[in-house]
């Protein structure tokens, strides 16, 4: 279909979404920067957040974001055989992420750190809980792509899909640098 | 002519991805909720006629007001304006549907659904309507101070209602941007369509904040937080930023599509093209992006320091300039222009006189130490209703009154028609003009009642009997649409001589809208016949076709209210359900085959 901007009708709309997204986690992103210090009782983020293991788990979600230019490009030649591989990869290291995401909340709770704890536990959750539920979303599309491919019906014409696909977990990736850095290594 | 008639059966209207008939859709609904929320007017104004009254309780008059500007903002007039989004927009740049006919579906039934969902609290046992002012200050809204479930309904119904505009203007950017006709360029495209482009852009940039705003207020009532609690360090002023800069751009998300109406009834009118075009359509576009730097405004009485107070002081009197180059347009539009005074153009110069007023109060709030004054007076009251029902309601109708024969055929009486504009232009001017004195004399905003001894007594009542007649002028509307229902004159392709594309085709348009896309070669297309290329003879025509529907637009749009119900009733099967309801709807939708 020609379109007046030669662009997809699809793509545009997801740049128009993400640009939306963009003001939703700089909402979220803004209010932890505000409380941030206003907590009145601890744990506080230096006692806490634990920068070694959120690194690993940093580069598990860069190392996707790979895995994911190699999936689209693999379905942008008519392979299917390697797009399966890379857009399971994908979506595995997304399940790794997350599951670091699980066990590192559950071991602050254990650490007396809640949503009703304070403020800091409660902009932190609020926000990398945002971010992990748009992780949990990529999976789930990432998931169903695989699922459509095992099944022989990803081929060449959908190619545009994986890119959209890609362009939402680059973002959710880019996002999650933005969130490392203010939360993590900003301290 | 292949006016193909489309069938109309419920299940064509359950499943259509028409844009016409999601318009009217919008139209209808939002007409309805506009009559609701007008019966909240009057009852407010009857417990106000007179000091000391008690035709409502004051729990009930929270509620009253709470729910009219709710009502009013989120569920009349911008659904008003996306029935007009809809059905004119596709039309005026010469395409066959919006970008996404199912997205466009969701996107009206999560309305409807949230519209009933917020209403929904009216009903039931002891009616918890939210209470606590269309804004929701913190920390009123807390737990503690707001105990029952009134702030609950207003939020969850909140959050749906903006995943029903963000989906719409998502639409409409790729709609205005990707399907226009050949030769359509940006700078040919009419106002109309192109303030839709700019309230669109505002709709998603704007709607993700209040969507944080209202997620962390239910984390606070829900989960325990804290956000707004200043026991734990919270600060309810976060609050307030985060509503205004969402409710700021709100504002003109509000009132640019009625500029937009205006800009094209005007040139119809006065037979003359839109004076400054292009210094119009800038303005509107640097209006959407100015609106982002004024938010601080409503907050003056926070006492954000001195520095704060200059800039945004300094900004708002700033953003007065492209809305006042606007008005000039107008003014030089309509002079030496041949004025046929229809019901439209009535409606379209009263928006002009009016909603001056309320830009010059607007002004007047700009100063911070006038301002202190005002806050919280029915200063600020006066001032909202010139700008929203004396420029968006009056906008609206315009409107109606220009592209109701586009919509169904026939066109309004007159003689009606101007009956209903002079009712409604004395009407509301006698509800809203003595607010500005009752304000300056010191009547708060939001008081069930007041005292004689105040000396507002007689200001009010005279804005009581103001309102009345507003809804006198309302009910000869609507007996204007009944009457022209099957006795209004045929209004044929083109009744009013119009310059834009819509035009070109019958009235209403066959599903497929145009036989053959035009080429535009000009902006005003009609006016200029021998730039509007004719259709060749040997042109493939577009068969007659009805789009075919979809349920699962419908099946998504049902997962939201009932994922809302599940912090409602503390239930966790329900938000199991609703997202089951969600997903399976998506997932159908993603995979159904579907041509436009």
């Amino acid at each position: 279909m020609t379109t007046s901007l030669g662009l997809d009708n699809r793509k545009m709309a997801f740049w128009a979404f993400i640009g939306s997204e963009c003001l939703l986690f700089a909402s979220l992103i803004s209010t932890y920067l505000i409380y941030k210090g206003r907590s009145v009782v601890g744990p506080y983020p230096h006692e806490i957040l634990n920068i070694p293991f959120t690194s690993v788990s940093t580069f598990d979600l860069l190392m996707s974001s790979l895995m994911m230019v190699l999936a689209l490009a693999a379905v942008q030649r008519g392979d299917l055989k390697w797009a399966k591989m890379w857009l399971f990869l994908t979506a595995l290291l997304g399940m790794f992420f997350l599951a670091g995401q699980v066990y590192e909340f559950t071991s602050f709770v254990h650490e007396g750190l809640t949503l009703q704890r304070n403020l800091f536990g409660a902009t932190f959750f609020v926000l990398t809980g945002t971010h992990g539920a748009h992780v949990t979303v990529g999976v789930i599309w990432l998931l169903t792509l695989w699922w459509r491919a095992l099944r022989g019906k990803l081929g060449k014409g959908n190619a545009l899909t994986v890119e959209i696909c890609g362009l939402y977990w680059h973002f959710v990736d880019v996002v999650w640098i933005v969130i490392f850095t203010v939360v993590y290594l900003i301290q | 002519m292949s006016a193909a008639k489309a069938v109309s059966t419920w299940k064509s209207w359950l499943t259509t991805t028409d844009h016409k008939r999601i318009g009217l859709l919008y139209f209808w609904t939002a007409f309805a909720f506009f009559l609701i929320g007008g019966l909240e007017a009057l009852l407010i104004r009857a417990q106000l006629a007179r000091p000391g009254n008690t035709v409502v309780s004051a729990e009930t008059f929270n509620q009253l007001f709470t729910m009219h500007g709710t009502t009013m903002v989120f569920l009349a007039l911008m659904p008003l304006s996306a029935a007009f989004f809809n059905y004119i927009v596709p039309l005026q740049i010469g395409a066959r549907d919006v970008a996404f006919p199912r997205l466009n579906a969701f996107s009206y039934w999560v309305f409807l659904l949230g519209g009933l969902f917020l209403n929904a609290s009216w009903l039931l046992p002891n009616h918890p309507a939210p209470d606590a002012g269309w804004f929701g200050y913190a920390n009123l809204t807390s737990r503690e101070f707001s105990p029952g479930p009134n702030i609950d309904f207003w939020l969850l119904g909140l959050q749906i209602l903006g995943v029903a505009s963000l989906a719409a203007g998502f639409n409409f950017i790729v709609t205005i941007l990707n399907l226009r006709a050949p030769g359509m360029k940006m700078m040919r495209l009419p106002v109309f369509s192109w303030m839709t482009l700019v309230t669109s852009f505002l709709i998603i940039t704007a709607f993700p904040v209040i969507t944080v705003a209202l997620v962390l207020l239910m984390f606070d009532r829900f989960f325990g937080t804290h956000f707004y609690l200043p026991s734990a360090g919270g600060d309810p002023v976060l609050w307030q930023h985060l509503f205004w800069i969402f409710g700021h751009p709100e504002v003109y998300i509000l009132i640019l599509p009625a500029m937009g109406i205006i800009s094209e009834v005007l040139p119809t009118f006065a037979r003359k093209p839109l004076f400054g075009y292009t210094v119009v359509v800038y303005s509107g576009v640097l209006i959407g992006f100015m609106g982002w730097g004024v938010w601080s405004h409503h907050m003056f009485s926070v006492g954000l320091g001195p520095i704060a107070d200059s800039v945004f002081s300094a900004t708002t009197m700033l953003i007065a300039v492209p809305t006042g180059v606007k008005i000039f347009n107008w003014l030089a539009t309509l002079w030496g222009g041949q004025i046929r005074a229809t019901s439209a153009l009535h409606f379209a110069v009263g928006f002009i006189a009016l909603f001056t007023i309320g830009g010059l109060s607007g002004v007047m709030h700009a100063s911070p130490p006038a301002d202190l004054q005002q806050t919280d007076t029915y200063f600020v009251v006066a001032h909202i209703h010139y700008v929203l029902f004396g420029g968006t309601v009056f906008g609206l109708f315009a409107g109606m009154y220009y592209w109701w024969p586009k919509m169904t055929g026939r066109l309004l009486g007159e003689a009606l028609g101007k009956l209903h504009f002079w009712l409604m232009f004395v009407g509301m001017n006698l509800a809203f003009f003595p607010m500005h004195f009752i304000g300056l004399l010191g009547m708060p905003r939001r008081i069930y009642t007041y005292g004689p001894e105040l000396g507002v007594a007689k200001l009010n009542l005279v804005s009581t009997v103001g309102a009345f007649l507003i809804a006198v002028s309302i009910l000869v509307f609507l007996v204007n649409l009944w009457r022209t229902r099957t006795r209004g004159k045929v209004a044929g392709n083109d009744p009013w001589g119009g310059a834009t594309l819509e035009w070109t085709i019958p009235s209403p348009p066959p599903p497929h809208n145009f036989d053959v896309i035009p080429t535009v070669a000009s902006r005003l297309p009609r006016w200029s016949m021998t730039q509007l290329k004719a259709i060749p003879e040997d042109a493939e025509l577009e068969k007659p076709h009805a789009p075919v529907g979809s349920w699962w637009p419908l099946v998504a749009a049902l997962g939201l209210p009932v994922l809302a119900l599940a912090p409602l009733t503390h239930t966790l099967w329900v938000a199991f359900l609703g997202a089951a309801i969600l997903i399976t709807g998506i997932y159908r939708w993603a995979f159904e085959p579907f041509e436009v």
